[in-house]
């Protein structure tokens, strides 16, 4: 079995989670990347999707995050979530929400920098939504 | 003389005031607890965001590249005020307290010939401050619909703050709110947010990755320009957070109060018309006996 390490989910409501873990997936802004115990520091920031957590217990957990960033450290892995719910308590009517102002944003932008960043919001949005719809 | 028909219709309204106050100290009391719940369940995330933001800030070592927002401008002609007060009145000197605060702030700032512009969160602070300064107040944010305080409001703020900055409508950003002591001790505090300052920032120092070497993907400029904005609108969210918890303490204990006073205030009533009751029947009394006299 694999080394056991410290996980905490933080969302500015509340602690979600703060537990052993064996492994965890995170979405980084530059590709996912699954953080097991030793693991170098690294710190990243994360864009919307899916966080799996796989506990101590061997228990699989997936949480879904809009953007944020994961502090990464030998001892432990903080992830700082701008929101997060779990899976089963998704709310699809507050996503089609989120895509639809993604979508105002993508257009009402002025200069190609920002409209090129909320169209990439927009496609990360998108992708998240089709990865959670077979759920 | 009040009569005794008087006198009984004022103990019944003082007792139905005192039933009221009761009731309304007693749902502060709930409300208390679950806003000092909500208090504290948010605690964590600052923490922890300060503690990356130390970490992160050591990391670039105040080099050149950092966002403005945490540099500011250079300038300190213009001042944006962020006033947060409770929606309701009735929770005693809380509202005032603050706007008192906000007013002296304003004062000052004003005598060195700055610029003051003002955003008010919660009805009661707009509402004392658009007295003196109607013309600085920029906007009202109301949350009297919010139900439940969510970090999206606190977002919507901070947006609008920033979207302001960004167009140079102000140099320097104060906080102003209430920090909850306990339920009987609310302390107006001003705290600066833009530029982060470290003095503004209750940011602990870098915690066991201090002295760690991190890896940062992507660059630790552009992680910082992403983890600013959002570390204002988590300070606003605290802000909010501590103001519901202290609205909600100072309105338990000026209920109290009132219940207390309306309580002295029944009895002080008992008293006359019990005396009154009194004298009237032995008036009565003397009345009867001087008739059976007569006879």
């Amino acid at each position: 079995m694999a080394e056991a390490f410290k996980f905490e989910l933080v969302s500015p409501e509340k602690l979600l989670v703060s537990e052993q873990v064996e492994s965890v997936v995170i979405p980084g802004a530059e590709g996912e990347m699954t953080v097991m115990a030793q693991h170098a520091p690294v710190m990243t920031t994360i864009k919307p999707g899916v966080v799996t957590i796989k506990t101590a217990g061997g228990k699989e957990e997936r949480f879904v995050v809009f953007g944020g960033f994961a502090d990464i450290l030998p001892s432990g892995c903080t992830l700082l979530a701008e929101s997060a719910t779990h899976v089963n308590d998704i709310d699809r009517a507050d996503l089609a929400r989120r895509i639809q102002e993604a979508k105002e944003d993508a257009a009402d932008a002025k200069d190609d920098e920002s409209r090129s960043k909320a169209e990439q919001f927009l496609s990360q949005l998108t992708t998240l939504e089709g990865a959670l719809l077979p759920a | 003389m009040a009569s005794l028909k008087d006198l009984r219709n004022r103990i019944a309204s003082v007792k139905a005031t005192q039933k009221i106050t009761k009731a309304m100290q007693m749902v502060a009391a709930a409300k208390l607890r679950r806003a000092q719940e909500a208090a504290e369940a948010a605690r964590p995330y600052s923490e922890r965001m300060g503690a990356v933001l130390a970490n992160i800030t050591q990391a670039i070592g105040g080099g050149g590249d950092a966002p403005a927002l945490m540099t500011g401008t250079g300038r300190d002609d213009v001042h944006l005020l962020i006033v947060c007060t409770a929606e309701r009145g009735l929770c005693g000197g809380f509202n005032s307290q603050i706007a008192r605060l906000a007013r002296d702030h304003i004062r000052r700032l004003l005598a060195d010939g700055k610029q003051v512009k003002i955003i008010c969160v919660g009805k009661k602070g707009y509402d004392i401050l658009r007295r003196d300064y109607a013309s600085m107040i920029l906007e009202r944010v109301d949350l009297r619909e919010v139900k439940t305080l969510g970090f999206v409001n606190a977002d919507a703020i901070a947006r609008k703050v920033i979207h302001l900055f960004n167009e140079g409508g102000f140099d320097i950003c104060t906080l102003f709110y209430s920090q909850f002591k306990s339920v009987i001790s609310q302390i107006p505090t001003a705290q600066q947010i833009i530029p982060a300052g470290a003095a503004g920032s209750t940011a602990p120092e870098a915690t066991n990755g201090g002295n760690a070497v991190y890896e940062y993907e992507p660059e630790p400029g552009e992680i910082l320009s992403d983890l600013i904005p959002r570390n204002i609108a988590v300070q606003i969210f605290r802000a909010l957070l501590e103001n519901a918890a202290g609205e909600m303490g100072a309105k338990m204990s000026a209920m109290d109060n009132a219940t207390r006073n309306a309580g002295d205030m029944i009895n002080k009533l008992s008293i006359t018309y019990n005396r009154q009751r009194q004298a009237q029947i032995t008036k009565e009394l003397i009345e009867i006996i001087s008739g059976a006299e007569a006879l």
